[in-house]
């Protein structure tokens, strides 16, 4: 992250200052996702067992010294593949999460910075995406396209631009007619730097909850998609696909099934929280 | 006699986001007797707004208060709850905010605004309140106070809204009034009316009256007993006389100075050194700026500026002077290049200056900077001060690094600003200190001619008086010119050399700044010059009386071609000023007219 903010504003030369200068919301969101971030690449590599390796003859198994989290439906080790589905739920989105929200930003802008006509046809083609229910359409496009890890981030991605592109052309407009911005075109100062220098850096604070929120939307997106099967595909696990495969262990009160759907509440409430600007 | 306020001890705080207090009021005691007007005077963030709102049992989101006694109209407002302060408030005091404009629901007539409070409070029956009000419409010396009433707020203008607020805040008969700054944000001469109303009602029912304001002339009009507030606590506190006269503490000496604030001498035209004419730094000529349609000359239907013309000497500085709606600030941005004119030309030194910005060369745009009104606005937030001079010196200059650095410190010497500032960031300085970055902003590209467009309206006088003198120091240590554009006519004579009046987007006037305050002059900067308030009890009487001796005739029908001041001018000459544009008469020391009336007829002022 510091060095998006070193890039956004050399005026504030370093990350940390950038980091420092941001409301506490977004600081503590961007904290939180760190920790998801450490667990997300570290997780797999301490996991005591491999996702798909079956440990136990008893399925759907308590709390007990051996499985931490208990096992799942096959006898596999819920640990470790909680674990596994962290890794893939939170990469996937942060993928799909980033290509939205750049290609929205930049759209964004582009709709205030250029003519009428780009933000004319640009907003009716977004509100004309934003008009299709999003499920829908993520599950039209993976019948069509295959079930592939690329094709998810791809839709995830298409879904969630239009959000973005609203917020951060509204963002833009109004920084775009501040008086700082027109003293900086009396001065004659060119198009991109206008962009880059005086509105860009106005931005990254509403910016950011922006994305984080569409960060947890992604998740919620994911999980529904993998707990309705189009999802992530066996061998690979995500936090919806845990919560599918073991949802008959709901009878049972198995660990197998409440825990990955704790693991999923916070996640996305405690980004939500930590974005609200309470304290999480 | 007893008092009808009495305030002992008063603390009102704030709670900061980490959880920590802050004093914002701290042990203020006053007093008030009935049917006497208080003023609360200080600047901004003096408190004199928080305790304004105490009296009413009122503290804004976040703040408290947290101790001493509010007594009003033998109320204990502090031991009040929900339930006693709902029956309190309209009925027992009232509120008149500071701009009625955004205090009036747009969708309801004002009618039914008015007499609400009247029926909350199940003062009055619905055709008493009605009646009570058009009352109250024609004691505030209202246009048609039968009709009013049916109409909207956005069909009145900011004078009439603020009278009608009062009209509703006094419907119910209260005891006290709290006024917050009711006039501030009105031109000099919608200001007198209002005030006058205000005085007259107040005096004629015997209601006692809170009056807070930053404007001490107004506080000599209006006030019987002044308090001067500084951070939150009593400075002093004294009959008005005596506060103005004679005022006893530090703080309020300078308050009192900072409204007189010196006269520019009168300098001479630069004498040219080389013997030939001095051209003009920038020639305005018969620039029409407007919007709406185009007729078949280009010209467009409704027109902001029409027909300007103004030129700026050497060295000079030229103030603009007009109220708001005048056309002042799309002078501004039409000299900046921002809003390009329909029609005329603009010359800097003889060359001449495209409409648009973007068609002007780079060393035009270097040499002819604007320092606009509001600093919170101009200075990009995310920028430091050092950053936001660097690029200018960077981008006109190729200045980088050390160097850069070097210039910019130098700058903030020059506006008088220390160096620890170089690394804040606006969001971090006071509003005074804003404004002088945003000076050195526009000193960094080393121009000739700088645009301020009302650098002092939102600071406080004290601070506004430092940056006019910092202005005109920098004007003479580095010979440039200004164009000075204001509504404050205090501030146009401390930096002015030469002014020019504008009124409906013409110039009806020009003349030397030092000759403003006497000799004859067009009627309406007559009217303007004798409306801005004199800090000496007595002046309001002696304006009103005279301006009840030459009150025009009904308003003839609106034409076009006309004299922009006809409906308002006392002079006119029915029949041709509201048709004929009026001529340009030049007399011999550079005034310049444009009136109907012959020279000699023209209203002279009284030397001061
Ligand atoms: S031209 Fe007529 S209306 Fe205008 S100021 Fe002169 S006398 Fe008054």
């Amino acid at each position: 992250m510091s060095a998006v903010g070193a890039f956004l504003s050399r005026g504030g030369r370093h990350g940390a200052m950038f980091a420092a200068r941001l409301a506490p919301g977004p600081r503590r969101a961007l904290g939180l996702l760190a920790v998801w971030f450490v667990i997300a690449f570290a997780g797999p590599l301490l996991a005591p067992h491999a996702p798909g390796e079956i440990v136990d003859r008893d399925v759907f198994a308590g709390v007990s010294l051996h499985h931490w989290l208990g096992t799942d439906y096959l006898g596999r080790d819920l640990g470790s593949r909680l674990l596994w589905g962290v890794r893939y739920t939170v990469l996937i989105c942060t993928l799909s999460t980033l290509l939205s929200c750049c290609c929205g930003i930049v759209l964004g802008i582009a709709a205030t910075a250029t003519s009428v006509w780009v933000e004319r046809v640009l907003g009716r083609l977004m509100d004309g995406l934003l008009s299709i229910p999003s499920l829908l359409f993520a599950l039209l496009v993976i019948a069509a396209a295959g079930e592939s890890i690329p094709a998810l981030i791809l839709t995830m991605g298409v879904i969630y631009m239009p959000g973005s592109y609203r917020t951060s052309r509204a963002l833009a407009l109004r920084i775009a007619r501040a008086d700082y911005v027109t003293a900086a075109l009396a001065r004659g100062e060119g198009r991109a730097f206008v962009i880059l220098r005086e509105i860009l850096p106005n931005m990254t604070g509403p910016l950011l909850s922006d994305i984080g929120l569409r960060f947890v939307y992604a998740v919620l997106l994911l999980s529904n998609l993998s707990f309705l099967g189009l999802g992530v595909q066996p061998p690979l696990v995500d936090l919806g696909s845990l919560v599918r495969e073991n949802v008959l262990g709901l009878a049972y009160g198995a660990p197998a099934v409440v825990v990955p759907t704790l693991v999923l509440a916070l996640l996305t409430v405690g980004i939500n929280l930590a974005l609200d600007g309470r304290r999480p | 006699m007893t008092n009808l306020i009495s305030v002992r001890g008063l603390r009102v705080t704030g709670r900061r986001a980490d959880g920590g207090d802050v004093p914002i009021v701290r042990d203020v005691s006053l007093e008030a007797r009935q049917g006497e007007v208080l003023a609360l005077v200080g600047e901004s963030g003096s408190g004199k707004t928080t305790i304004a709102l105490a009296l009413m049992g009122h503290a804004r989101a976040g703040c408290g208060i947290s101790g001493g006694e509010i007594e009003v109209a033998g109320h204990r407002v502090d031991r009040l709850d929900a339930a006693g302060l709902r029956a309190f408030r309209g009925r027992t005091i009232s509120y008149v905010a500071q701009n009625a404009g955004s205090a009036f629901n747009p969708a309801l007539t004002l009618h039914r605004q008015v007499i609400e409070p009247a029926l909350t409070h199940w003062v009055l029956p619905r055709r008493e309140a009605e009646r009570r009000a058009v009352e109250l419409f024609r004691a505030m010396a209202l246009p048609h106070p039968e009709t009013i009433g049916a109409r909207y707020p956005h069909q009145l203008s900011g004078g009439q809204l603020q009278r009608l607020m009062a009209a509703m805040a006094l419907i119910t008969e209260p005891e006290v009034v709290v006024f917050d700054e009711p006039t501030t944000a009105l031109d000099v001469t919608t200001q007198i009316e209002v005030l006058e109303a205000f005085r007259a009602v107040l005096a004629h029912r015997g209601i006692t009256g809170v009056y807070v304001t930053h404007d001490l002339a107004v506080v000599a009009q209006v006030a019987d007993r002044a308090v001067v507030l500084r951070h939150g606590a009593v400075c002093e506190s004294d009959a008005t006389a005596m506060v103005l006269e004679r005022p006893r503490t530090a703080y309020a000496r300078q308050l009192v100075e900072a409204c007189h604030l010196p006269v520019r001498p009168a300098r001479p035209a630069a004498a040219p050194a080389d013997g030939a004419a001095a051209e003009p730094v920038l020639t305005v000529s018969d620039v029409i700026v407007g919007y709406g349609r185009v007729d078949a000359r280009g010209l467009p239907a409704r027109r902001i500026l029409d027909g300007i013309d103004l030129s700026v000497p050497q060295g000079r500085i030229l103030g603009i002077i007009g109220e708001s709606g005048c056309g002042k600030s799309t002078l501004a941005r039409t000299i900046a290049g921002l809003q390009p004119p329909a029609a005329g030309t603009l010359r800097f030194r003889g060359d001449i200056l495209a409409g648009g910005v973007g068609h002007r060369t780079p060393e035009q745009r270097r040499r002819l900077q604007i320092v606009a009104q509001n600093a919170d606005l101009v200075l990009n937030p995310a920028w430091t001060v050092g950053a936001i001079l660097e690029r200018v010196l960077e981008f006109f200059h190729g200045l980088r690094g050390v160097a850069a650095r070097a210039e910019a410190l130098r700058l903030l010497d020059l506006v008088h600003l220390p160096h620890a500032l170089f690394d804040r960031r606006p969001m971090e300085l006071s509003g005074g200190q804003k404004q002088r970055v945003n000076f050195a902003r526009a000193l960094a590209a080393r121009p000739d001619l700088v645009l301020c467009d009302e650098i002092t309206a939102a600071l406080d006088p004290v601070v506004a008086a430092a940056i006019l003198e910092l202005m005109s120091e920098l004007q003479a240590t580095l010979g440039l010119s200004c164009v000075f554009i204001t509504h404050d006519l205090h501030a146009l004579r401390a930096v002015c050399d030469r002014v020019a009046v504008l009124l409906g987007g013409h110039v009806v006037e020009q003349c030397e700044a030092a000759s403003l305050m006497d000799g004859a002059h067009h009627p309406y900067t007559q009217l303007l010059v004798s409306s801005v308030p004199e800090m000496r009890a007595g002046w309001l009487d002696e304006v009103a009386a005279r301006r009840r001796a030459t009150t025009p005739g009904p308003v003839p029908p609106a034409a076009d071609g006309g004299c922009p001041f006809t409906p308002r001018c006392g002079l006119r000459v029915e029949g041709v000023c509201d048709r004929v544009p009026p001529p340009i008469i030049n007399s011999p020391d550079g005034q310049r007219i444009a009136c109907h009336l012959p020279p000699d007829e023209l209203p002279v002022l009284p030397r001061t």
